[in-house]
C-alpha cells in the first residue's frame, strides 16, 4: 500500500457561528511526526475535532483529502474506516460495554463482513499489546473508560490506536493529566507503530512529550492558524522561551490564556 | 374492536400465522356457557368449575384498573376464549400435527430443547401441544406438566396451592383468568433437589382476536432450586388479542426460584398479566422479565417476603417502539425482619415508544432490618418518546433501609461519536449503547436466551436511527 498522506488545505472551522480554525495547511505523510503546539485556546482541538468529524463543528471552508479521498465528504465512521484516527483529549464512557468488546467490534468494522477477526486471536493480540502499554490485564473485560482514571484513559485510547492500526493518528492533548512515566509508557507505544505506512499528528501544549517521541516537523498554531513551522528544534526553543516570545515575535496582540 | 395501527411490522420477524387448524371452539364472547364449556370440555372437578364461574362473576362485577395504559379498544366481546388446537398432546414432537410443529420449528424450540433444556411445553392458542421432561430430571422427582394434566394428576397439591397467591379477587385480569384459564405450566421441584438446568415453556398465539390465558403454578419445596424460563410470541394481525396469564409461585424455606421471561409477542397484542410470589425463610426469589413486544404490557412481577431473611430480585427491562406502551415494574413486599430486595428496571423508548416503570415497596410492621434497593434507568432515542417512573414506597416500620435511584438519560451525541470515531456505523453505535445499558439483564440469562436477547434488541433496533 501507498505511503499514507493527509491533505489539509485552507481549513476553516467555526462553532456555533464563531470562526476557531482560520485557515489551516498541513501534509502529514507516513514516517513523518507532526506537533502542533501552540497555547489553549487557539483552536488546536476544534481543528482535531472538526477533521474527526465531530457534528458540533461546522467546516466552513477548505479541504481535507486522506490518500486523495475527500474526507469532508464522508461520515465520522467512514474517515475512521479511511484510516483516520483521533486519540480524545476525554474519550467517553461507554456503561455496560466490555473494552474487548468494543475493539473487536471496532475492529471486525474495518476488516468488512467476510473477514472478521477470530475471537482467540484477537484476545491473544489484544493482550499482548495491554502488556506493551503496561495495562492491567483485566482492563480488557472493563466497561469502555468507565471509571478509568485520567491515564487510563489515555493509555486507553493509545491501545485501540495500536489495535485499529490507523494511518494517520491524531493524538489530542494526549500527554494531558499523564505522570512522566505514563507519558514514556505512551510514547513508546506510538513509537512501535512508527512506519512508512503511519504518521502522526500531536496536538500539545508543552513540549514534554516531543522528548519521548521525536517529531520530524513542529507548527505552532495561534488564533486559529499555524504562525510557524520548522524542526523539532522550534519545539525546544518553545520550551525554553515560552509562547510569549514568539507572540512578540510575530506582533501577535491577543493575550495567551493561561494554564496550570 | 377498533382497527389499532399496525406498527413495528417490519421489526416483527414472528409475524407469521399458520390457517386455523382448531378442532374446537368456544366463539365470540365471554358468558357462563363459554366457562361451562371450558370446564366440560377438560372434565374438570366440580370445585374447578364453581371457581371459573365465581371468577367471571368477578370479573364481571370489577372495574378496568385506572392506572396505567390505554385499554379504551379493548372489546372483551371481539375475543376468543378458548380455542383448541389439536386433539392430542406430543410427548415427541412427531406427536404434534404437522403445521403446528413447522411453527415451532420456526421459532426454534425443538433446536433449543435438544441443546440446553431439560424439559418443554410449547402451547399454541388455549392448550400445551407438546410436553416433555428429561428422564433424569423426572427421576429427581421434578413435575413438570400442563397445568391441565396436573389438576387431573396431582389433584390434592394442586388444590393447596392453586388461586391462594393471586385469588381472583385480586383485579380483573386475575378474574378473568380464574374464569377461562388454559394451558400453563405446573412445576413441583422436591425437597433438597436442584434443577441445574432450565426448563421452558413457549406461549404462541396463532389465531386472531384470540385471548391466551395460561395459568402457571410453581411450587419449590425446602431446599429446593429451580430455573424457569418463559417465551412468547404471536402473529401480527389488524384486530387486537389478549394475553392474560397468572403465575403462582411458592419458594419455601432456603428454596430457590428463577424465573425469566422474554416476552416478544406482536405489536397487537394486550398483555396483562399478574405474577406473584411468595417466598418463605431464607427463600430467594428472582424475576428476570424482559419485555420487547406487545401493544401494551401491564405486568409487575411481585414478591411477597414472608419468611424472616427472604430475598427478592428483580430485573426488568422495557423497550418500547413505536405504538407500544410497555407499563411494567415489579412490587417487593416486605413481611418478615431482615428480607432484603433489589429492583433493577432499565427502560427504553424509542421512535415513539411509551415506558413507565411503576413499582411497589412495601415494608409491613415488624420487619426490622428489611433492606430494599430500587434502580430505575431510562434511555430515550428521541423527543416524541416518552419514559415516566412511578415508585410508590410504603414504610410502617421505621428500622429498614431504603434506597432509591432513577436515572434518565438520553443517547449521547458524544458517545456516538467516540464510537463511530472507531469506525462503527451510526447503527452499530447506537446498538452498543443500548446493549451495553441493558447488560445487567442480559448478563443474568442464559448464554443461549444472552444470544437471543441481543439478536431482538437488534432487530428491534434496525431502521431506529435516521
Amino acid at each position: 500500500m501507498a505511503r499514507p498522506v493527509l491533505e489539509i488545505r485552507g481549513l476553516r472551522v467555526g462553532v456555533e457561528g464563531r470562526e476557531i480554525v482560520k485557515g489551516l495547511d498541513l501534509t502529514v505523510r507516513g514516517g513523518e511526526v507532526h506537533a502542533i503546539m501552540g497555547p489553549n485556546g487557539t483552536g488546536k482541538s476544534t481543528f482535531a475535532s472538526a477533521l474527526m468529524g465531530h457534528p458540533a463543528y461546522e467546516v466552513l471552508g477548505g479541504s481535507a483529502m486522506l490518500d486523495g479521498k475527500d474526507l469532508l465528504e464522508m461520515a465520522v465512521d467512514e474517515r475512521a474506516r479511511a484510516g483516520l484516527f483521533l486519540a480524545m483529549q476525554y474519550p467517553a464512557e461507554i456503561a455496560g460495554v466490555s473494552n474487548a468488546n468494543f475493539l473487536r467490534t471496532a475492529l471486525n468494522a474495518r476488516r468488512g463482513e467476510d473477514d472478521p477477526m477470530p475471537v482467540l486471536k484477537f484476545h491473544k493480540e489484544l493482550q499482548q499489546k495491554m502488556r506493551s502499554l503496561a495495562i492491567d490485564p483485566v482492563f480488557a473485560e472493563r466497561y469502555v473508560n468507565e471509571g478509568f482514571s485520567g491515564g487510563e484513559k489515555k493509555r486507553n485510547e493509545i491501545l485501540q490506536m495500536s489495535v485499529l492500526g490507523p494511518r494517520i493518528a491524531v493524538l489530542d492533548e494526549i500527554d494531558s493529566g499523564l505522570d512522566i512515566d505514563a507519558v514514556k509508557v505512551v510514547a513508546q507505544g506510538v513509537n512501535e507503530m512508527l512506519s512508512e505506512n503511519f504518521g502522526v499528528l500531536i496536538i500539545t501544549h508543552y513540549q514534554r512529550i516531543l522528548n519521548f517521541i521525536k517529531p520530524t516537523n513542529v507548527h505552532v498554531m495561534m488564533q486559529g492558524r499555524i504562525v510557524r513551522s520548522a524542526g523539532p528544534e522550534l519545539a525546544e526553543e518553545l520550551e525554553a522561551r515560552g509562547y510569549e516570545w514568539l507572540r512578540d515575535a510575530l506582533g501577535i496582540e491577543e493575550p495567551l490564556s493561561q494554564e496550570a | 374492536m377498533s382497527k389499532p395501527e399496525i406498527t413495528g411490522v417490519e421489526e416483527y420477524q414472528y409475524g407469521f400465522h399458520d390457517r386455523d387448524v382448531s378442532v374446537f371452539n368456544t366463539g365470540k364472547g365471554l358468558r357462563p356457557e363459554v366457562v361451562e364449556a371450558i370446564s366440560k370440555m377438560k372434565g374438570e372437578p366440580d370445585w374447578m368449575r364453581e371457581f371459573r364461574l365465581r371468577s367471571l362473576e368477578i370479573f364481571l362485577e370489577k372495574p378496568m384498573p385506572n392506572f396505567g395504559g390505554n385499554l379504551s379498544d379493548l372489546n372483551f366481546e371481539d375475543i376468543t376464549y378458548y380455542r383448541r388446537p389439536s386433539d392430542q398432546k406430543g410427548r415427541t414432537w412427531e406427536d404434534v400435527p404437522t403445521e403446528i410443529k413447522d411453527t415451532f420449528e420456526k421459532l426454534g424450540i425443538p433446536e433449543a430443547e435438544r441443546k440446553f433444556l431439560a424439559g418443554v411445553s410449547a402451547q399454541y392458542d388455549s392448550e400445551v401441544v407438546y410436553h416433555n421432561i428429561r428422564k433424569d430430571l423426572e427421576d429427581m422427582g421434578i413435575v413438570f406438566l400442563d397445568t391441565d394434566s396436573a389438576l387431573r394428576e396431582f389433584p390434592e397439591l394442586f388444590r393447596e396451592y392453586f388461586g391462594t397467591i393471586v385469588p381472583p379477587e385480586d383485579n380483573k385480569f386475575a378474574a378473568l383468568n380464574s374464569a377461562v384459564w388454559s394451558g400453563g405450566s405446573f412445576i413441583y421441584v422436591p425437597k433438597g433437589v436442584e434443577a441445574k438446568v432450565p426448563l421452558q415453556a413457549y406461549f404462541r398465539i396463532n389465531a386472531s382476536q384470540m385471548g391466551q390465558f395460561e395459568r402457571t403454578l410453581i411450587i419449590v419445596d425446602e431446599d429446593a432450586m429451580v430455573h424457569y424460563v418463559e417465551g412468547c410470541t404471536a402473529p401480527i394481525y389488524s384486530e387486537s388479542s389478549l394475553h392474560s396469564a397468572v403465575v403462582e409461585i411458592v419458594v419455601k424455606k432456603n428454596a430457590r426460584c428463577r424465573y425469566t421471561t422474554i416476552q416478544n409477542w406482536a405489536p397487537n397484542v394486550y398483555n396483562l398479566v399478574t405474577k406473584r410470589a411468595v417466598a418463605h425463610e431464607h427463600a430467594t426469589m428472582e424475576w428476570i422479565d424482559g419485555n420487547i413486544g406487545s401493544q401494551l404490557t401491564m405486568k409487575y412481577p411481585s414478591v411477597y417476603m414472608v419468611g424472616e431473611g427472604a430475598h427478592a430480585h428483580v430485573l426488568s427491562i422495557a423497550v418500547a417502539g413505536r405504538g407500544q406502551h410497555q407499563d411494567a415494574g415489579a412490587k417487593a413486599v416486605h413481611l418478615a425482619p431482615n428480607t432484603t430486595s433489589t429492583i433493577i428496571s432499565k427502560s427504553i423508548s424509542r421512535a415513539g415508544g411509551r415506558t413507565t416503570y411503576r413499582g411497589l415497596v412495601h415494608f409491613g410492621e415488624n420487619v426490622q432490618g428489611s433492606k430494599a434497593k430500587v434502580n430505575c434507568d431510562t434511555l430515550i432515542f428521541d423527543d416524541g418518546s416518552k419514559a415516566d417512573t412511578i415508585p410508590v414506597n410504603e414504610v410502617l416500620d421505621n428500622r429498614v433501609t431504603m434506597e432509591h435511584e432513577a436515572t434518565v438519560s438520553k443517547v449521547s451525541e458524544e458517545q456516538l461519536f467516540y464510537l463511530k470515531s472507531r469506525g462503527l456505523t451510526e447503527e452499530e453505535a447506537t446498538r452498543m449503547i443500548v446493549m451495553g445499558f441493558i447488560e445487567p439483564f442480559t448478563k443474568e440469562l442464559p448464554m443461549e436466551y444472552a444470544v437471543e436477547m441481543n439478536r431482538l434488541i437488534k432487530l428491534e433496533m434496525v431502521g431506529s436511527v435516521g
